[in-house]
């Protein structure tokens, strides 16, 4: 009798073990909260929209940095390249004649796809600083393009003359920026559901292995190279619709937008919301971003001070950033 | 196939400048073998496995896993040919549960890890296959614990259910015991001695009782050369192997 109960347990345990470990991809409520913030956010603050487009469009940039810096642990300061590409392209073709939105965004996203694979191609051999350096130079490499073909970037002044039309030809990009809010909004959910089914695949659990560890990674016979390139090309591309997601709504793109500034910035953001959590950037983003408007306004002339100073209080206190934290108070 | 080992090397070759590691091994690992590689440091037995794995390129000679050639496959091809191996210092996937250790080995040896559109809780197969490979090597308790938080013995059989997660015909155990206190050696040695008799297995090792519990054929390895090659008591008696390699004890008693 002793037995069977033991044999029971051990069958309850695993059911458990596995359920438990099963369930893992299923939809918690706490991962409602985001939505309704950004909805509450429309209503409340409507003369912060256009702040609000902007820093909805930055949270999809950095997702799209945490996918290849939290997950699969590929260290880079050139992720403007695919932002930049992304604004770009959607900006070269709503100035020239194309402002049709949704199109101008999959060009941007395919555009920025394509330099990630290309890039990602080479620079993907390294690892580390030599493949921090490799980065750099990529995003560098394209900043500088775009500042020599001013006769169709507009240059050192940046892109002029943006004409984007009606979302379905219905919705237009009025001057309170509600269309911008909305469609932001709406791209990034999209974006972020795409994240994170990729998160949660078996794909994904790959891409923690390479980052937990590359040697045991390569002794199951996993194809490090290619997951590495996948991942790669997928995040260039949400980046790539992050950027031209911000030159539609903005109906501006400058060189700022390829260069190591917005590649910085946005590991700054990602770090102070937490890595390789795929929340991370809904929280550092509107962090840093309303933080940088707010302390701008007060001090116009050090507000970068305090940035700064932000910035060290969540290095020494805050390893793995705001949800780091939140994950020790709550043990 | 007859005459086909599940693991041979055929005159391997391999040298770091002056420094000979590899010097033309002929090498059998016949199926279902339970077959030691000893030597002392610097005999060339990393170089050896890292050869054998694909970590390392030979100058020459040919490796060949069931009878196939793979000299010129990847790491990873190999796996897929059937080659797995543990590692001398663990190496798993440190913040991951033993469950999910195992998992990723399994999923990449099924070839669901390259679908990235559906949750990795829809394989159940492959969950309950991995929570099974630890049920047999009594690590159901620690399924869902982080590897990091476990003992290092226990460590070192989630680093064995790993390489078995992949079904291998060819198990190479780097030092299956290394870094284990001794009290806990002989739980590992136990868990060697219970896997599948069709596994072909070799052990890197240098500590004698656990080589001599568990091998039923020995190759010495010297220099980059195999000094010698035969069943254990062969080797225990082999006076030249007594002088390079064991001093001058009884292998019985030996230690490292």
């Amino acid at each position: 009798m002793a037995t069977e109960g033991l044999v029971r347990t051990g069958v309850s345990a695993r059911r458990e073990a596995i359920g438990a470990f099963a369930r893992r991809h299923r939809y918690r409520p706490l991962e409602a909260l985001p939505w309704a913030a950004a909805i509450a956010a429309f209503a409340v603050f409507p003369s912060y929209l256009p702040l609000g487009s902007q820093i909805l469009a930055t949270i999809l940039f950095a997702l799209s940095a945490d996918l290849v810096l939290g997950y699969a642990g590929i260290v880079t300061l050139g992720h403007a390249a695919f932002f930049g590409t992304g604004a770009y392209t959607a900006g070269i073709l709503a100035a020239n004649g194309w402002g049709e939105p949704i199109s101008g965004l999959f060009a941007g996203a395919a555009a920025a796809a394509l330099v990630g694979f290309l890039s990602g191609l080479i620079v993907l051999r390294t690892t580390g600083l030599a493949l921090l350096m490799q980065t750099l130079v990529v995003a560098t490499l394209l900043h500088e393009a775009a500042n020599k073909a001013s006769w169709i970037t507009g240059g050192d002044d940046g892109l002029q003359g943006m004409d984007v039309w009606p979302i379905f030809g219905l919705f237009r990009f009025d001057l309170f920026g509600r269309t911008a809010y909305v469609y932001c909004l709406v791209v990034l959910f999209l974006g972020w559901w795409m994240a994170r089914r990729v998160v949660h695949s078996p794909f994904g659990r790959s891409l923690t292995g390479i980052r937990e560890n590359v040697l045991r990674m390569h002794a199951i016979g996993a194809p490090v190279v290619r997951r590495r390139l996948v991942i790669y090309t997928i995040s260039a591309a949400l980046a790539g619709t992050s950027g031209a997601l911000i030159a539609q709504t903005t109906q501006f793109v400058g060189l700022g937008t390829l260069s190591l500034d917005r590649s910085g910035g946005v590991l700054i953001m990602l770090i102070i919301g937490g890595v390789g959590r795929l929340y991370g950037a809904f929280i550092g983003v509107p962090l840093y971003m309303i933080a940088q408007d707010r302390f701008s306004e007060v001090e116009p002339v050090y507000w970068y001070f305090w940035i700064g100073l932000l910035m060290v209080i969540v290095v020494l206190f805050g390893r793995g950033g705001v949800l780091g934290l939140a994950d020790r108070l709550r043990r | 196939m007859i005459n086909g080992a599940a693991l041979e090397t055929r005159a391997l070759c391999k040298s770091f400048g002056a420094l000979r590691v590899a010097d033309s091994i002929d090498f059998r690992l016949e199926r279902g073998a339970r077959h030691a590689l000893i030597g002392p440091n610097g005999a060339g037995k990393t170089s050896f496995v890292n050869l054998v794995t694909g970590a390392l390129r030979p100058d020459a000679g040919a490796i060949l896993i069931d009878g196939a050639e793979v000299t010129a496959l990847s790491q990873s091809a190999r796996v897929k040919r059937g080659l797995a191996r543990t590692f001398q210092v663990t190496a798993l996937f440190r913040r991951l549960t033993a469950l999910e250790n195992v998992t990723l080995a399994i999923a990449e040896r099924e070839g669901v890890a390259d679908d990235l559109l559906w949750p990795a809780g829809r394989h159940q197969g492959v969950i309950e296959e991995a929570y099974a490979l630890l049920e047999a090597l009594d690590l159901a308790e620690e399924a869902l614990r982080p590897v990091n938080t476990l003992a290092y013995g226990r460590q070192r059989l989630i680093e064995i259910a790993v390489a078995l997660g992949l079904a291998p015909k060819v198990l190479l155990l780097d030092e299956p015991a290394a870094g284990v206190p001794s009290s806990e050696t002989g739980l590992i040695a136990g868990v060697v001695e219970r896997l599948p008799p069709d596994i072909a297995v070799l052990i890197i090792d240098h500590d004698m009782d656990l080589v001599f519990r568990l091998a039923r054929r020995i190759t010495v390895l010297v220099e980059g050369h195999i000094l010698v090659e035969g069943p254990p008591e062969a080797i225990a008696g082999d006076p030249q192997v007594r002088q390079v390699y064991l001093g001058e004890r009884a292998p019985g008693s030996a230690r490292r």
